[in-house]
């Protein structure tokens, strides 16, 4: 589905992503760990398309298109949904009316009539018992006022909605309590359907104790040194990711 | 006297002051009406002001100076008919609509909804020229035609225009909208309508003012309406601007509350060359609470400059303003928004705000807030900002499959909205939204 071959990435003169190599097949958990500054919000973000990082190397081949060539709009429209770290308020619009637009606009891509009142409000009503969310918060402006767990819950409930094939999630714990960890964690693990694949960038294991990956990568200077299985992840929690970075840096110094 | 004369020497003012004496001479020993005489005070003070240039405080970021080198035709006769009017509907308009074209009110085309025991409409030239009385104690009274050269020049030459005048303890349901169409198919038009609105105790009235241009030429609308506000009455007040890129728009609107009076107020500025839009409000007594809200959409070359006084004078009143602008290429935007609170005014909020976003590197937008509190007991504040819009946003639509036109016209339209929802004359706003949508298009 999607393929990652020798990927560099740079912001402004600096570079983050130095040469990354990833496969992710339909229905696959990958977890991509690291320590801070390691790239792999970069990693989420480049997949994505935003604009602040330049390309300098490699390719992204996405269901056998080129990634790399598609503006953020049209990666969605292909499938992709980036869950943000920090998702953004936006004063104005309410999340209904902003979900109504970006369903339909992707309808409208992939050439499918636009949902109807009914069966959007239908799909609604599902996917926000899905996360549990509060009707009440869906009809206020974008994000505007929410708790940081109420912004997270709503970038699942927003996943949900998209229904997309590949699922970025981007450090979607952090600033999480448990309960709301619990919450986001069911919610994905109710999307994964054997088809719909997903990434979870994550500094902790914590999320790991519940949406359970299939392959779990460690990023350490823009490159993944280490891949394993979900064993890896707990190996980290208790050890950390020194032992990692001194094999690398040994490696390095050679 | 000499030293503080003015050295405008424009054509303009010439044609003007020539256009002031043939009126004169048709006055028909009408002359001495109290009336009269104030109109040739004002033009003797128009006289002496002449147009302001930029090195005047008021005029800083707005220069006439293109304004005063045209010619402008203020007698043309127009031939504007139903059918024109249908190419510029102003969709689901119902109450008391009344039609001015070229400044001159338009009888064929207005209806006039509202029973005269509550509602009296007459156009301004015919109270003018036969009903003097009536518009004696008003009249110039509020508006400053001593030291402001536009208004001096209105009070001086206007001649039509509309006097409303709702009687007390009424509620005037129907709305009333005024609209003004600068006709300018033919030639350079210039037009100065006058209004005057005399609000009784208790009641309540909505009013709008439409502003439109029709043609190619240049036009130039000298706009001034007094309103006065009695005690314990509500009034709704909107103004709508959607004139040509040749269009110069000067606009006058002097409020007058007693207390415990209630006024509400949009300023919409969609469309227009150069506008330059005043709103005073003078808050003569206790208890009373005034909103002034605005929104200014300008791109290409236009420029709109938004100077309000919030004029508190006496204990216990409330004033709330929010203007907010959009401005789009190498478009200007001036706003200027004083307030005072003189010594008698203990314990008056008064609030100030105004909010812009600059879509390109070439639009300027000039804000300045001027605060000067006598009294000791008050809460003010107030607030400018000018910024870009969020990258970080329009980015995380763009992660939800929405495209980056499109994810710009929705910011901006929520950014309206605070403004646009204000408007309670349902047609009115819905006319405002439609007029967004329309210049967001090319966003």
């Amino acid at each position: 589905m999607l393929t990652i071959s020798n990927l560099h990435a740079r912001i402004e003169e600096k570079e983050i992503l130095r040469g990354i190599n990833l496969e992710i097949k339909p229905g696959e958990v990958h977890a991509i760990m690291g320590p801070n500054g390691s790239g792999k919000s970069t990693l989420a973000s480049v997949l994505a398309g935003r604009e602040d990082y330049e390309v300098t190397e490699g390719s992204v081949t996405f269901n056998g298109k080129d990634l790399l060539d598609l503006a953020p709009e049209k990666r969605a429209a292909e499938g992709i949904f980036l869950a943000f770290q920090y998702p953004v308020e936006i004063p104005g619009v309410t999340t209904i009316n902003f979900l109504k637009t970006a369903i339909n606009e992707i309808r409208k891509y992939n050439g499918q009539e636009p949902l109807d009142a009914a069966q959007f409000l239908k799909r609604m009503r599902e996917k926000a018992k899905l996360v549990k969310i509060d009707d009440a918060l869906l009809k206020r402006s974008l994000n505007e006022g929410f708790s940081g767990g109420e912004k997270k819950r709503n970038e699942i409930f927003q996943m949900a909605m998209l229904e997309p094939v590949l699922g970025l999630l981007d450090e979607t714990d952090s600033g999480l309590d448990i309960d709301a960890l619990r919450i986001v964690a069911e919610g994905v693990n109710q999307l994964r359907d054997g088809k719909s694949s997903f990434v979870i960038v994550t500094h902790y294991q914590r999320l790991l104790d519940y949406i359970v990956p299939d392959f779990v990568h460690v990023l350490y200077k823009g490159r993944i040194v280490k891949s394993g299985t979900k064993e890896l992840a707990l190996e980290l929690e208790e050890k950390g990711y020194d032992w990692i970075k001194n094999e690398v840096d040994a490696l390095e110094a050679v | 006297m000499s030293s503080i004369e003015n050295k405008d020497t424009s054509s303009l003012k010439a044609e003007l002051i020539a256009d002031f004496h043939l009126s004169q001479a048709k006055l028909n020993g009408k002359a001495a009406l109290p009336i009269h005489q104030l109109r040739g005070e004002a033009m003797q003070n128009f006289d002496k002001l002449g147009f302001p240039t930029i090195r005047h405080e008021e005029w800083k970021y707005s220069n006439v100076s293109n304004l005063v080198k045209q010619t402008f035709d203020f007698h043309t006769k127009t031939e504007f008919n139903q059918v024109d009017l249908d190419k510029i509907p102003l969709p689901h308009l119902t109450g008391n609509v009344l039609y001015f074209i070229n400044g001159v009110y338009n009888a064929e085309l207005s209806q006039i909804a509202t029973p005269e025991n509550k509602l009296r409409v007459i156009p301004f030239s015919e109270a003018l020229a036969q009903q003097p009385e009536l518009i004696e104690g008003y009249f110039g009274k509020y508006a400053n035609y001593e030291t402001d050269a536009f208004t001096a020049l209105n009070t001086a030459l206007a001649n039509d225009g509309v006097v409303v005048q709702v009687a007390d303890n009424k509620i005037v349901e129907e709305p009333i909208i005024l609209r003004f169409i600068s006709d300018v198919r033919l030639a350079n038009v210039g037009s100065q309508p006058r209004n005057l609105i005399i609000v009784g105790k208790n009641s309540q009235v909505k009013i709008a003012e439409a502003y439109r241009t029709v043609g190619d030429n240049a036009a130039f609308v000298n706009t001034v309406t007094e309103i006065i506000v009695d005690d314990s009455a509500m009034v709704d007040y909107y103004k709508v601007q959607s004139e040509s890129d040749k269009s110069y728009h000067i606009g006058t609107t002097q409020v007058y509350q007693k207390g415990r009076s209630y006024f509400y107020s949009a300023t919409a500025t969609l469309n227009g060359g150069f506008v330059r839009n005043n709103l005073n409000v003078v808050l003569d007594g206790e208890h009373i609470e005034s909103h002034l809200f605005g929104l200014y959409v300008p791109n290409g070359k236009q420029h709109v400059d938004n100077h309000t006084v919030v004029d508190h004078r006496k204990p216990n009143c409330e004033s709330h303003e929010l203007y907010k602008g959009i401005l789009m290429d190498k478009s200007t935007g001036v706003f200027n928004g004083k307030i005072f609170v003189r010594e008698d005014a203990q314990k008056t909020n008064a609030y100030q705000n105004c909010r812009n976003v600059v879509t390109s590197d070439e639009a300027t937008m000039n804000t300045k807030p001027q605060l000067e509190i006598w009294a000791d007991d008050v809460k003010c504040s107030h607030g400018t900002t000018t910024g870009q819009l969020n990258d970080e946003a329009i980015f995380y639509m763009q992660s939800r499959g929405i495209p980056k036109k499109e994810a710009i016209r929705l910011q901006l339209l929520a950014f309206a909205q605070d403004v646009v929802t204000q408007i309670k004359i349902d047609s009115i706003r819905e006319y405002i939204e439609e007029l967004i949508l329309e210049k967001l298009e090319g966003a």
